[in-house]
């Protein structure tokens, strides 16, 4: 793999199944870098803070760059007396969200030039710690008791007749909690204002309480809806790390899992997206092909969600031939079945008309937010780490990429379906293909401050894990990133100018996770 | 055109519902804190409202299973409710998180008595994985009261449906 041009940054590459380079910079070459990287068509996939005092290092922060070529970690240290490092909310706006989270977590704050913090206000805090305590710091116990919530500036938009509508933590349905600050014409959206972190638990501080080999668990919890993306990843940066190479079998049923997950979170959001076009024989239908699959995984890898299945070093299931011609009728019924309810989605003129122009996220403005995964596709960016940059086994089984160009609702029901068609033929194409090997190696030995990252296409998106490993096996760092993270401010954009009604639809259509991004 | 083939799908499909399990005492947290007279009715037309207290939405996924045609919510008197003030059962996920405790408390204070909890999920019942820590307060019942836990990560719907069930049912029908 050719490695990214970057003049003057020594990049050092990461072994693992993604190509990767790390380079550590200084303030200067992290904002040029950045730029660089900007220009060229690269996006910025996470960026998280973590405490290197105890190596006398200061505070650091970390920017992970998703380029053409692969992912470059960039890697900065500041003093704790001065921890500010250069803004790139400009270059990447999804860094804002990331920013604030950082300084929340660690103390470390992301200033402009001119020595201008981009948004000051907090977004993981809400009054569980105080503005002085930072919980990622390694002398971080316990949260002292003395925080108050003093309120949270939501942006005021003004005007004749203009009214906000305040909506949750709490939500009208089965819906995961956080606050959407409406600002309203008559029925018509101004702006929305999401004000997320409600559900943040602690999990990165949890996971330095772990052995490299147990944080595979919480790793498979940071989004439910995901666990097998999830698993997967921590498990690629736990084998990046240590140099271990699972067999090609554990590869295929790790891919078969996955896709696995792709089509049951699939078939459930196209059934919703009927339901809330007031057409229930959808949602009956596609929620009784997703019971189906779910008790087809509890059959035959005793879980409804494939958690923990996939572990370091391999995976926890296996497929035998009877299996696999289950799973290859499995996949022949489906495809009918999907088949015969996309014909009735595409003709029904009430749900059309619900979901064309609804909701719509044009292409540039995807492209600007750096919008990933199921959305991005859905607005002309044909993005998936499965086709490109292809770990393994998705090199061999070449994946083809969905894509609409039109980014509204309907597009995003269009990407679905296409993509559930496509999971059904490379589960297909998986279980034919299974051969001999070990269904889990031992992992090698992890020294300490080794690091590694993994990086998977999960049905949402992009699922990204930096791992660090620290002394006797423990977990030193580990940053689990959601695809969430990018695509929640694009649903801000998304709303604009629809009416308040169709909220539900669009939020819907994106189907962002708040566990994942809230940590 | 279409009608017709949403007509024919539907005939073809068939009634799916299957029963529900029996309740299980087992699962019970506390007992006789409401009337057998109360749980009757309660549970003959029960509205429950779902609260997501800081959940990996691995529950959420099983709750809204619970939808599907083989489970017959509806068939059972059980419906979900959009506000805690419609409600008669808060059905409760998650390790609480901190940031959610206070949305919780006064979610439970918003629902009328008499009103029953149903914690679900390994996180509900004690913390699960997330346990307690600077920012979760651990199982449900470190924040309000519950009378029934589900354990299970994630527990089934059967087994959340258990669940409810055993909440409305009165000392004298769990046990028979």
């Amino acid at each position: 793999m050719m490695q990214p041009a970057f003049p003057g940054i020594p990049l050092a590459p990461l072994h693992g199944a993604v190509p990767a380079w790390r380079a550590e910079v200084d303030a200067r070459q992290w904002r040029a870098t950045c730029e660089t990287a900007h220009s060229t068509g690269g996006r910025l996939g996470a960026l998280w803070g973590s405490d290197e005092r105890d190596r006398g290092r200061g505070l650091g922060v970390r920017a992970l760059l998703v380029l053409h070529a692969g992912l470059v970690c960039l890697e900065l240290h500041v003093p704790e007396a001065s921890p500010a490092y250069p803004d790139v909310s400009d270059l990447f706006p999804c860094a804002g969200r990331m920013q604030r989270a950082a300084f929340d977590l660690t103390g470390i704050r992301a200033v402009t030039s001119n020595n201008h913090v981009p948004d000051p206000r907090r977004w993981l805090r809400h009054a569980a710690w105080s503005e002085t305590e930072f919980p990622l710091r390694r002398d971080f116990a316990q949260a002292s008791g003395a925080a108050v919530d003093n309120g949270y500036e939501f942006v005021r938009v003004e005007g004749e007749g203009v009214h906000e509508i305040p909506v949750g933590p709490v939500h009208a349905g089965t819906i995961e909690p956080g606050h959407f600050r409406f600002s309203i014409v008559g029925e018509k959206l101004l702006r929305l204002e999401e004000r997320l972190g409600y559900k943040h638990k602690g999990i990165e501080k949890r996971f330095e309480s772990m052995t490299l080999e147990e944080g595979a668990r919480l790793a498979g919890r940071v989004s439910g809806d995901s666990t097998v993306a999830y698993a997967w990843a921590y498990a690629m940066a736990l084998e990046a790390l240590t140099g271990t190479r699972p067999t090609e079998r554990a590869l295929l049923i790790r891919s078969l899992l996955l896709e696995r997950e792709r089509v049951a979170n699939h078939l459930g959001d196209l059934g919703y997206l009927g339901n809330d076009c007031a057409l229930s024989f959808g949602f009956a239908q596609f929620w009784r092909l997703k019971e189906d699959v779910l008790r087809m995984n509890e059959r035959m890898f005793t879980h409804r969600y494939l958690m923990d299945r996939i572990v370091p070093g391999g995976v926890d299931c296996d497929v035998d031939m009877e299996g696999a011609a289950a799973l290859n009728g499995e996949a022949l019924r489906l495809k009918d079945e999907v088949r015969g309810l996309r014909s009735i989605y595409y003709n029904h003129a009430g749900l059309q008309d619900r979901c064309i122009t609804t909701g719509r996220l044009a292409p540039d403005t995807a492209a600007r937010l750096g919008v990933v995964g199921l959305a991005a596709r859905a607005s002309g960016l044909a993005m998936d780490a499965r086709a490109h940059p292809g770990f393994a086994p998705y090199d061999r089984l070449q994946p083809k990429v969905a894509s609409h160009r039109n980014g509204d609702v309907a597009a995003r029901i269009v990407v679905r379906f296409e993509e559930v068609f496509e999971s059904l033929r490379l589960q297909r194409s998986i279980v034919r293909s299974l051969g001999e090997g070990a269904l889990k190696v031992p992992l090698n030995p992890a020294p300490e401050g080794s690091f590694g990252l993994g990086w998977v296409e999960g049905w949402r998106g992009e699922v990204l894990v930096a791992l660090e490993a620290g002394v006797a096996g423990r977990i030193r760092r580990c940053h689990p990133h959601d695809p969430s993270w990018q695509n929640w401010p694009a649903l801000e954009h998304a709303v604009i100018g629809n009416i308040v009604p169709d909220f539900p639809l669009i939020n819907k259509s994106f189907n962002l996770s708040y566990a994942g991004a809230d940590l | 055109m279409t009608i017709g083939k949403i007509l024919l799908k539907i005939a073809r499909t068939g009634i799916l519902s299957e029963p529900a399990r029996a309740t299980d005492a087992a699962l019970r947290q506390v007992s006789g804190r409401l009337s057998d007279e109360v749980l009757r009715r309660l549970g003959r037309a029960l509205a429950i409202r779902h609260v997501d207290a800081g959940s990996c939405n691995g529950c959420e996924l099983e709750i809204h299973a619970m939808n599907s045609p083989y489970y017959n919510l509806e068939g059972l008197g059980i419906k979900f409710v959009a506000s805690p003030r419609h409600a008669d059962l808060l059905l409760v996920t998650g390790p609480v998180s901190r940031n959610m405790e206070e949305a919780l408390r006064r979610t439970y204070d918003a629902t009328p008595e008499p009103k029953l909890v149903v914690a679900i999920g390994d996180c509900g019942c004690d913390g699960g994985v997330f346990g307690e820590s600077y920012a979760s307060r651990g199982r449900v019942a470190n924040v309000i009261p519950v009378d029934v836990a589900v354990p299970g990560c994630p527990p089934s719907p059967q087994a959340i449906l258990q669940g409810i069930l055993t909440a409305v049912a009165g000392i004298e029908r769990s046990t028979a």
